[in-house]
């Protein structure tokens, strides 16, 4: 029966070429919206190198002050003594590194200067990430301690700078201050944003790192759990731990909080921040919320159009139903019938849609609106958009297949629409 | 209501779906049918009482607008009477789902309609098979057989791979009547199967529905104009303005 149906389907759909280019249109162009941003989000936040493991991974965005005599808070990254004194404490983590937030600096080449983003991390880090080395390796754990002058560039970097990226061991001159290239690494998208840099220096170097108890200071702590199944563990502790935690000056700061999260997670709480910040929510449900119904919205206006082209269409098949009918098909057949075709035409409008995306993501990777990034669809977005595309069949199909089924097969034999 | 066409003797296949011979494939009784809109009434049979034997080939004639459709639609399960009650096989069927229904549609009844309604995205074969989609437990090897076979007994085992644009309108509708014949129905109920054709082509049909009563025992009711056509029938029954008049 089914065989039947796909027969008929694509015999309808080569019937109608109109019809089908309309609804084909539709469907592919909302499509390839929704896979280009998918391949963005996926980019964003799903595994690639260097965080490959990223499923294994908690990110501190920032510790949260709440102010005494509510005057207000004070949300900034952690400092060395809170990474050391407490979360390097943990007992779940297998590993915990640190990077801090980019800053800028400078490169002068012989003829020209080279902006560059610069990094400062620790040995951990180089564990938790995967980088892609070409040469040389990342500074160890003694060179981080000991504050040697070394760095790790990425490949454009080393191409600017010395014209090659076979240059461990040469110097590299970074705002008049002298640095040892110790490796280099592949480019680094801008959207990995715990990862990314053009050049990453030691933490000890960094202007920023000091040795008191403050809790606030300039770096991302990353935490890798043994496995992803530890990694809700490793959050719970994080979280009993941040109870443990001493605010250095109470007089100022009435309390302290800090949460360890994965990485959509850490995003959805900064972005979607709670009113009362004093409560422990990431808001990854209402992100998911507000993501899907906006999806829903934006593939609901091509699926009423095709509803509309759908139920016109039906009295142009009356006939054909009225015959269905009369030899034993029931209301269940029909809508089977008529979802089996909507669904193959969404498919094929998915395919379309697919091969759409590939082509606006070339475009968008060649205009690099995010430095280093390139966005790929993934079979994870394949699979998305193949889900997609089969909800977006039966939400255009559901309707009219119920209409179809409920014309009187008597009117429907007439040629007439007429509803049972 | 008697025979106006005496009928020679001829062998009737077995019946189907476990019927008994004794049994009337349909009987109705004190039908009536009754539009009704907001402001109008119209009743379209009315008090009719009609049963069709096992092998019978039965004309229902009368002017148009006097209710023949309606009464084949009853007869094919396709419409609800207002009053009165349907019996197929002895089974009355006035409490049945759309479900069932559509079910005894599908092993019962077999439809030839005046402008053959065959699909015209399907290829002959497929066409035939229609029927056969909705039988239960059936395999798509048996469907095709039993499409085939049909299309052997209306003539056309050359035309299986065409598409129902390349046929004549005879040809079309020997498709429709292999169609109806594919299920194995207890009865075929033809809309004035001959009305959209050619005087030649119109005894050709008329000859292959005779020959399936007459050699296949096949049960038949035909909606018709065409007295002579009728005459050549066991049996008609005549209407006029909703009611039964002979």
């Amino acid at each position: 029966m089914l065989l039947s149906y796909l027969k008929i389907a694509w015999k309808v759909l080569m019937r109608r070429k109109f019809f089908t280019f309309i609804s084909l249109f539709g469907v592919s162009f909302t499509l390839m919206i929704l896979l280009v941003v998918m391949a963005m989000f996926d980019h964003l936040v799903g595994p690639g190198a260097p965080a490959k493991r990223i499923d294994r991974m908690l990110f501190v965005n920032t510790i949260r002050h709440e102010m005494v005599d509510n005057h207000g808070w004070m949300n900034m990254p952690a400092s060395i003594h809170f990474v050391d004194d407490y979360v390097r404490k943990m007992k779940t983590p297998e590993l915990v590194g640190i990077s801090s937030g980019i800053s800028n600096a400078t490169a002068f080449t012989k003829s020209k200067l080279l902006p560059l983003d610069v990094a400062y991390t620790d040995g951990n880090f180089w564990q938790i990430m995967d980088f892609d080395f070409l040469g040389g390796r990342a500074f160890s754990k003694a060179e981080v301690q000991q504050a040697q002058r070394v760095c790790v560039i990425n490949e454009a970097t080393a191409r600017s700078y010395f014209g090659s990226t076979d240059v461990v061991g040469r110097p590299i001159e970074i705002d008049l201050k002298r640095y040892r290239v110790a490796g280099v690494v592949r480019n680094v998208s801008a959207a990995r944003i715990y990862a990314y840099a053009d050049v990453w220096l030691p933490y000890t170097l960094s202007a920023n790192y000091f040795k008191d108890n403050r809790l606030n200071g300039e770096f991302l702590p990353v935490l890798l759990a043994p496995s992803a199944a530890a990694v809700p563990a490793m959050r719970e502790e994080y979280r009993q731990m941040m109870r443990r935690v001493e605010i250095p000056n109470p007089k100022e700061v009435k309390a302290v909080f800090s949460y360890a999260d994965p990485i959509l997670a850490s995003f959805t709480r900064a972005l979607l921040n709670h009113q009362d910040q004093t409560v422990d929510d990431d808001n990854i449900g209402a992100f998911y919320l507000i993501v899907g119904g906006l999806a829903l919205l934006f593939m609901l206006l091509p699926a009423l159009n095709l509803v509309n082209l759908n139920v016109t269409r039906i009295l142009e098949r009356s006939g054909e139903i009225g015959v269905r009918k009369a030899f034993g098909a029931t209301g269940g057949n029909l809508v089977g019938q008529f979802l089996v075709e909507n669904v193959v035409l969404a498919l094929v409008g998915g395919l379309l849609g697919l091969g759409l995306a590939a082509g606006a993501l070339a475009l968008v990777n060649e205009a690099h609106p995010v430095a280093y990034a390139h966005f790929v669809l993934s079979w994870r977005v394949f699979g998305w958009g193949m889900l997609l595309t089969f909800i977006f069949g039966l939400m255009s199909g559901v309707y009219p297949a119920w209409k179809m089924s409920r014309l009187n097969p008597v009117a429907a034999l007439r040629g007439s629409g007429d509803q049972k | 209501m008697e025979n106006l066409l005496a009928t020679s003797s001829h062998t009737r296949s077995q019946p189907l779906n476990g019927a008994t011979d004794a049994l009337p494939v349909l009987r109705l009784t004190n039908i009536e049918k009754v539009y009704q809109t907001k402001t109008i009434e119209t009743v379209a049979l009315n008090q009719v009482n009609l049963t069709i034997n096992r092998g019978e080939f039965v004309s229902v004639m009368g002017p148009s607008g006097c209710g023949k459709s309606t009464l084949l639609s009853l007869m094919g399960l396709l419409d609800e009477p207002t009053r009165g009650t349907i019996e197929v096989d002895g089974r009355t069927v006035q409490s049945y789902s759309d479900r069932e229904l559509a079910n005894l549609r599908n092993l019962k009844i077999g439809f030839v309609f005046q402008s053959y309604h065959l699909i015209n995205d399907l290829s002959v074969v497929d066409n035939v098979e229609v029927p056969l989609l909705y039988r239960k437990g059936m395999g798509g090897k048996e469907r095709r057989q039993r499409a085939l076979d049909a299309l052997d007994k209306v003539g056309l085992s050359a035309r299986t791979g065409h598409f129902p644009g390349q046929l004549s309108g005879g040809q079309r509708q020997r498709v429709a009547i292999a169609r109806a014949l594919a299920g194995g129905p207890e009865i075929i109920l033809a809309d004035e199967p001959t009305g959209n054709l050619d005087s030649v082509m119109g005894e050709e049909i008329m000859d292959l529905l005779l020959g399936l009563n007459r050699q296949d025992g096949v049960t038949i009711v035909m909606v018709t104009h065409d007295e002579q056509q009728a005459l050549k029938t066991q049996r008609v029954v005549r209407f006029f303005d909703g009611s039964q008049v002979g």
